[in-house]
């Protein structure tokens, strides 16, 4: 499993999720429950035993399938801030943007795509104060524009892939 | 809503996931000096105040064999766009819609929204589905498919949330 720092791409990884484990992801997207034994509810949805669940979310949260169990925080409900930037980032120049962009705590998300705009990536702050803060400091230390795209309306949906 | 300084506590306590143990509240609530009751209705109330969108798992859509991974986005007339985006957002396919400000003259889009599948062909055809959907094959769009992934997690802050992808 990664630990998210590393500048270069994440390991490709080819873990192996039986149906159970399909199962299991299916019935959390939708939420955790809020009582007191709460995987024991999720096993007898799904007809499995309690133990089993919670070894199987532990082997996927090991193996990187999942990344986070727990709560998704708003995060400008909470006082940060948030946003999509993106920039043109010369191909020759990519992988040591890449590395200067990934090696800030505050990034969070860092995608190539096959655009002119090739690097898009999320800033999430601890207060909305330092996202200019953050582009600012990119933008000197890769002499490239930052794009600034903050959502101004979400268009809720759960996030909710089918495994 | 304002958060009293025991959701602090409690959001400082699970910032990196719940416990995987039989009773996660009673155990995080030990952690911190509060009963399981505590934890559970403090949880509740950040549910009910939207500070915490939801209670689950974070996948990494890549792992589980979506190696498609758009991000489509749209120039669409400002007026009509709210409609658009809920109709948009109503498709089983599309996992994330936002509108976001234009970036004119090297940016005209004001959509933007994510399709996640297993092979490009049917991306892009659910692209079509979603253009046809609200009558406007016309707008210009573009899809812009993940070359590489080079971070994929939650930011690292205390009291550290965690964020959903908007990418």
């Amino acid at each position: 499993m990664t630990d998210g720092t590393n500048g270069g791409t994440e390991p490709a990884l080819d873990p192996v999720i039986d149906d159970r484990d399909r199962a299991i992801i299916n019935g959390l997207q939708g939420g955790f429950p809020l009582t007191e034994t709460p995987f024991a509810v999720v096993a007898e949805d799904l007809d499995l035993h309690e133990d089993e669940v919670i070894d199987r979310v532990a082997a996927m949260l090991n193996a990187g399938v999942i990344t986070r169990f727990g709560p998704m925080y708003h995060a400008e409900r909470m006082g940060g801030g948030l946003t999509l930037a993106a920039m043109k980032v010369p191909d020759v120049d990519f992988e040591a943007v890449a590395a200067i962009v990934n090696a800030l705590p505050e990034v969070a998300h860092n995608y190539a795509r096959d655009h002119d705009f090739n690097m898009w990536f999320v800033i999430a702050t601890e207060s909305a104060e330092r996202i200019p803060e953050v582009i600012a400091e990119i933008e000197a230390a890769t002499g490239l524009a930052v794009f600034d795209m903050p959502k101004i309306e979400e268009f809720y949906i759960g996030l909710r892939f089918e495994a | 809503m304002e958060l009293t300084s025991t959701d602090r506590a409690l959001v400082a306590a699970i910032q990196n996931g719940l416990p995987l143990t039989p009773r996660p509240y009673a155990d995080i609530g030990q952690c911190i000096g509060l009963g399981e009751e505590e934890v559970i209705s403090a949880l509740r109330r950040m549910l009910d105040g939207g500070i915490i969108k939801r209670l689950g798992i974070v996948v990494r859509h890549h792992e589980l064999g979506y190696r498609a991974n758009a991000m489509v986005v749209w120039d669409l007339p400002d007026d009509g766009i709210d409609e658009i985006g809920r109709r948009f957002s109503g498709f089983d396919f599309v996992t994330l819609c936002y509108r976001r400000p234009r970036r004119p003259p090297r940016w005209p889009y004001n959509l933007f929204c994510m399709v996640h599948g297993r092979e490009r062909p049917a991306v892009l055809a659910q692209v079509d589905r979603l253009a046809q959907s609200c009558g406007v094959t016309d707008a210009p769009r573009e899809v812009l498919f993940s070359t590489r992934r080079f971070k994929q997690r939650g930011p690292v802050y205390a009291p550290g949330p965690a964020i959903e992808a908007v990418s």
